[in-house]
């Protein structure tokens, strides 16, 4: 069971804010689902490797030379608040 | 002009080279038709053979040698696709009105091959869902029945091939996003092996499991796509393409083929409708039929599929979509401090899905819980793909049902998260071992309490980079099935 206290622990790891009705209804949801979920605990996967890539592949390398990227101007035309060829941020301790 | 949307798109290629239809003429066929679109099925429309041939971008200057195989076809490409110039949403509010500075490998070869972009299709949020209600944009509609969800997360791609708005469709699968929406809609859809297909420009979703695949009529145009998509690229490490390439599949039966039915997905499996069952046991009978040798087996592991999927996929998620920040491209909502900004932005631009699964992801990563989840579910992945290898030993393929249900209405499990994700049950082990696999129609069936007929989908999965004899096989098979296409837009 997710207690309120751990959904609001997540959304800030997770950079989301949430409003009342909407820690409530998670709290509820992802209760149901990790139930669901822990179903995986009753299986013996003990000396068992873990899978983090399913096709085997070997070191991919390619020459380390440069190469043309994108203009400083296309990527910042798509930003929402660009400011002396960079990214404005509102300031982190206001 | 109904005759040119008859037409395959292996027969519109030939007659597009003989001269006998010209480019403009099939194209306009379906401008016209897309732009009639009432299913919801695309977020943005070429308007003119310039844009759909990328001319006014780096792409479309690009010098193209000759007339492709793809040479005049109009293609739908999921909105998941970065498209230069082009508005790519991924069907999220966050990336409302973005256009990308580049075009994504899949859709570049398209272009090299011929192809052109005749719109982008409307999907479930970040390919997150599987009845594409999860769209930013509203759902599609399934045009067998419109009271009806035509399935994601690819839903809008599967929607205009099956309801005749485009020819044939790209898409991605994660767990499902091609294969279910094509078995919902009652066309072919086909999720390659894991790095057939570039992911350079697919944004991304889960990276471990995303692949690129085609939506199509019939399996030979399937081919056709997956022929012109695959390949090595440089700007994916992961990506391999298939050696030799896409051979076109020309079976016409199926001697000297095993073919397995795990038990675990069909007869044992629970949720499977009646109508559902009945077509995929009469699918069965028809492989035994064309001489191939069909016995039941198992993956004793499979149902823990779904457990594993909806941990490891949100865990990548939750990283994955980290760069939705307001900070480079996209929405910001203005804040006091930067660390608002970034809450505000996300909390506006995401919708209920797309948070339900960072929540879900972030939890399952975070300090303490890391083992309990992610650790063990990348070890269910093992022993899923395990339980694959071992029953590839003894057969060439094993099929299931692609979906355990046919199209059902719109609402219906937008309550009830974890009844969505069930929908996932039987697409769900191929990713997480990485394989390749086809739902092709196999019928139509009326769902469980009664309704309209709709389609059904068998769905083929063979060992990696089979993908070729899985195409053919399947080209078998759909020749015995005989599928009556359907679906209205025009396109009976």
């Amino acid at each position: 069971m997710i207690e309120k206290e751990q959904v609001l622990h997540v959304a800030k790891l997770a950079r989301l804010k949430l409003n009342d009705d909407e820690v409530e209804r998670m709290a509820k949801e992802l209760s149901g689902i990790l139930e669901h979920v822990e179903k995986i605990s009753e299986l013996d996967l003990e000396g068992v490797e873990p899978t983090s890539h399913v096709i085997q592949l070997e070191n991919v390398l390619r020459p380390d030379r440069s190469r043309p990227s994108w203009s400083r101007d296309e990527v910042l035309e798509r930003a929402p608040d660009p400011a002396g060829g960079s990214f404005r941020v509102p300031s982190p301790q206001a | 002009m109904a005759d040119l949307i008859d037409l395959t798109v292996a027969e519109a290629a030939a007659r597009i080279r003989s001269g006998d239809v010209s480019r403009d003429e099939y194209f306009d066929a379906y401008r016209e038709a897309a732009a009639g679109d009432s299913l919801n099925a695309f977020l943005w429309t070429a308007e003119d053979a310039a844009q759909a041939d990328l001319e006014g971008t780096r792409t479309g200057r690009e010098q193209r040698h000759g007339e492709g195989p793809l040479e005049g076809i109009p293609v739908a490409v999921k909105d998941i696709f970065c498209t230069e110039g082009i508005p790519t949403t991924a069907g999220s509010r966050i990336l409302e009105g973005y256009r990308p500075p580049y075009t994504a490998t899949a859709v570049r070869k398209l272009h090299e091959a011929g192809a052109r972009v005749l719109g982008k299709a409307n999907m479930d949020e970040f390919a997150m869902g599987s009845s594409n209600e999860n769209s930013g944009y509203g759902p599609v509609l399934n045009p067998w029945d419109s009271g009806r969800v035509p399935g994601g997360s690819s839903g809008g791609s599967a929607a205009a091939v099956a309801g005749g708005l485009a020819p044939c469709a790209i898409g991605t699968d994660t767990g499902g996003s091609i294969r279910q929406p094509a078995a919902l809609c009652g066309i072919v859809g086909m999720k390659p092996t894991y790095g057939a297909v570039s992911r350079y420009g697919m944004i991304a979703f889960a990276s471990s499991l995303d692949q690129c695949g085609p939506l199509t009529r019939n399996v030979t145009d399937a081919a056709l796509i997956l022929q012109a998509v695959e390949g090595r690229d440089g700007c994916d490490s992961t990506s391999l393409g298939i050696e030799g390439g896409i051979s076109l599949p020309s079976r016409e039966d199926l001697t000297g083929l095993s073919v397995g039915v795990p038990k675990e997905l069909a007869s044992e499996a629970e949720g499977i409708e009646s109508g559902v069952r009945e077509v995929f046991e009469r699918t069965v009978e028809l492989i035994e039929e064309l001489g191939g040798e069909v016995s039941e087996t198992e993956l004793p592991h499979a149902p823990h599929g779904i457990s594993a999927y909806y941990v490891l996929a949100p865990a990548e998620a939750s990283a994955n979509l980290a760069r939705f920040d307001g900070v480079r491209y996209g929405l910001r909502v203005d804040a006091g401090d930067l660390t608002e900004m970034y809450e505000e932005t996300r909390a506006q631009g995401f919708g209920a899905e797309v948070k339900r699964r960072i929540m879900l992801g972030t939890y399952a990563l975070s300090s303490g819980y890391y083992e309990a989840y992610y650790g063990r579910a990348q070890r269910v992945r093992t022993k899923i793909a395990e339980d694959f290898s071992k029953a590839f030993e003894r057969f060439d393929f094993v099929v299931t049902p692609t979906s355990p249900t046919v199209a059902f209405k719109l609402g219906a499990k937008t309550d009830d998260p974890l009844a969505m994700y069930m929908n996932d049950y039987c697409t769900v082990p191929m990713p997480l071992a990485g394989i390749p696999a086809i739902s092709i129609p196999a019928g139509v069936a009326q769902p469980d309490g009664g309704g309209p007929e709709l389609p059904v989908g068998f769905q083929i999965a063979g060992p990696a980079f089979s993908d070729s004899a899985m195409l053919d096989a399947a080209l078998a098979l759909e020749g015995a099935i005989g599928f009556r296409r359907n679906g209205g837009g025009g396109a009976a």
